[in-house]
């Protein structure tokens, strides 16, 4: 095999498995609460701040990547750069139609 | 070499047995090379339709007003042939079948990485087939909305909408779960010493196509779980009448449905690269340049989309921004097709039936790349967008491209695949066919639609009539040409001559194992020191 990937065993205490559950519980609470408020134009980038927050927990812990290769990493970035990229090519459209 | 690999005694896979008895043999196996051969048999039989409903269609455009159907019909006709040739014929294509078989082989590996889930791939595929089949015989009638299924239309409509777009959530989780399953097996299961750029430039085509379906995918399961849940709740997402934004859908679709052009076209492209160095028994020419090229379409596919809504009524800026994308993606594209004209320049030809479909590939797939250009053009695309010049440029590119190298990689591999060999003679004559066929089929749509023949129109004015029969009559020579093709391979697999292990005299390690290929591919894993395509080197001993 051209690739040794490295097994390591990451123990996470049950302790920050239901901290990280708790804070992704009161970010959907923000995200809930904010929503009642009129922040004009800048709600939609709030919104995605928080999901992209709860998305690097949910990512990092929950599915080890802070613990994995850097391949893993590169892949992911990757991915989200291109997400990243077709929200930009989208707003051209929608904030100038 | 070959003789000495044939002469051992060994187990093929076509004749392995397993706990399961009869067809539970095949459905319940996960060998990727039966997993290949399933996936090529439901294809074809998907194909075979698609070119029946694609005759029918044709049959009825001879003359003007009612020929054979009436426009409804036809509007049913013109969405089946689309559905069944992109979602169950093209999109899995090239990965499905020639990925399965042929990547674990060609990077010294006894399967993918994942056996199970790519069972789970092909029972997908076949479940969505199945639940898009039904869907044509439940109240209602079969879906008319075009393979596009644009809003609000495919909101409003009375047809069949909601099975058969599930049905396409079905089959992109197929597409989703082969392209994680080719990504691992690539960054796992190479053999020994074969770093990426000792890598065939299919395994790295493959390799890109897989990243796409990964990445492009998801888009439309939402897109089409939307629209199933606008159908059933009137929420208000894509129906302007409800405050949605139709346009929303347009992008959401093509954010998928773009990049999926690249998964049906960069797979053929890599076998064109495999093909080209075996019949010219030349190195590739500018192999990293290729592998880069097929990673660079991969990329830049993804940010073209909105080229196929010029006309919708997009903001300036953002068609600007996607004209000049667009017309980036031909850098890459051009690399590859000089590319592989330089490596068969000065080489020793042998023009057997493979080469002969790669040098149709070249011509016709040339001519729809070119006609793209006056499409990416937000000027011209004005004038011909939604005529039969679009028809005729996506045929170009995907059947005289993907679909005319799936033919190409048919001859080139079968023997492999089944350790028989096929009239040579009679699949000349078949190209033959298939070229004037082809030519007469969709040339013609160029003209038709460039005068103001508008695309997915029952009816015509009499002054299209002429071009209309030529046009008819290339379908019926070519479906003559596919049908002997297809009796010839069928002929050939079941009493053909025994196939050696290297018929062609290929450098890639498929060719290094006999024909058909043992259960577990490999006595023992090969250690790579060279390139895949060394012939220069061995000039030199």
């Amino acid at each position: 095999m051209t690739n040794e990937h490295s097994e390591k065993e990451h123990i996470i205490g049950y302790g920050t498995y239901v901290l990280i559950w708790l804070v992704l519980i009161g970010l959907t609470v923000t995200t809930v609460s904010i929503s009642g408020i009129n922040l004009g134009n800048i709600a939609l980038a709030v919104a995605l701040l928080i999901a992209a927050l709860k998305s690097a927990f949910v990512i990092n812990i929950f599915m080890h990547i802070k613990f994995e290769d850097k391949i893993f990493k590169v892949f992911i970035a990757v991915a989200l750069m291109t997400l990243l990229s077709v929200f930009v090519l989208t707003a051209f459209d929608v904030f100038f139609r | 070499m070959s003789e000495n690999i044939e002469s051992k005694p060994y187990i093929s896979y076509l004749q392995a047995e397993s706990k399961h008895k009869g067809i539970f043999k095949w459905i319940l196996s996960t060998d990727h090379k039966r997993i290949g051969i399933m996936y090529m048999m439901g294809m074809m039989a998907f194909l075979l339709v698609g070119i029946s409903l694609g005759f029918m269609m044709k049959l009825e455009m001879l003359t003007p007003g009612k020929t054979i159907m009436d426009a409804q019909t036809y509007n049913a006709f013109f969405t089946l042939h689309g559905v069944i040739m992109i979602f169950l014929f093209i999109i899995p294509g090239l990965p499905a079948v020639f990925g399965n078989f042929m990547l674990p082989l060609q990077i010294g590996a006894r399967d993918v990485a994942f056996p199970r889930l790519n069972l789970l791939s092909w029972w997908l595929y076949v479940i969505g087939g199945l639940f898009a089949i039904v869907s044509l015989f439940l109240q209602g009638g079969p879906i008319d909305t075009g393979w596009t299924f644009y809003v609000p239309y495919s909101i409003r409509t009375g047809t069949n909408v909601s099975l058969p777009l599930f049905a396409a959530f079905i089959l992109g989780f197929s597409s989703i779960l082969t392209g994680l399953n080719f990504v691992t097996t690539v960054h796992r299961l190479r053999a020994p010493g074969m770093t990426f750029f000792k890598m065939p430039l299919f395994v790295w085509a493959i390799y890109s196509t897989a990243w796409i379906q990964v990445i492009a995918t998801p888009v439309v399961g939402i897109t089409i779980i939307l629209v199933i849940v606008e159908r059933a709740f009137s929420l208000g997402i894509f129906d302007p009448a409800l405050g949605g934004d139709p346009l929303l859908f347009q992008h959401l679709f093509w954010i998928y449905s773009h990049p999926a052009v690249y998964i049906m076209i960069l797979p053929a492209m890599g076998a064109v690269s495999e093909i080209i160095p075996t019949f010219s028994k030349r190195t590739i020419f500018g192999y990293k340049a290729i592998a880069f090229s097929s990673l660079a379409i991969a990329f830049i596919g993804y940010f073209v989309w909105a080229h196929h809504m010029f006309t919708t009524g997009i903001s300036e800026v953002s068609r600007f921004i996607f004209s000049l994308l667009t017309f980036l993606v031909a850098i890459p594209s051009g690399v590859k097709v000089f590319n592989w004209v330089a490596t068969l320049y000065k080489g020793s030809i042998t023009p057997g039936p493979p080469l002969l479909f790669v040098m149709m590939f070249i011509f016709l797939f040339s001519i729809g790349g070119l006609t793209g250009l006056i499409l990416g053009s937000l000027a011209t695309d004005v004038h011909v967008h939604d005529t039969y010049f679009v028809v005729a440029h996506f045929h170009y590119v995907m059947f005289g491209g993907t679909v005319m190298i799936f033919f190409a990689a048919l001859h080139y591999w079968l023997p492999k695949m089944f350790g028989r060999m096929y009239n040579e003679k009679v699949a000349k004559w078949s190209i033959a066919l298939i070229f004037v066929g082809f030519n007469m089929l969709y040339f013609t749509m160029f003209i038709l639609g460039y005068e103001g023949m508008p695309r997915r129109y029952w009816d015509y004015l009499p002054q299209f009539q002429t071009l209309q029969i030529i046009s008819t009559v290339g379908s019926w020579i070519l479906i003559s040409g596919i049908l002997l093709m297809i009796g010839n391979l069928n002929r050939g697999i079941k009493r053909g001559a025994k196939a050696v292990a290297n018929p062609w005299g290929g450098k890639t390690l498929e060719w290094t194992i006999p024909s058909p290929p043992p259960v577990h591919n490999f006595d023992v894993i090969p250690v790579i020191t060279h390139g895949p395509y060394n012939y220069g080197e061995e000039e030199e001993k």
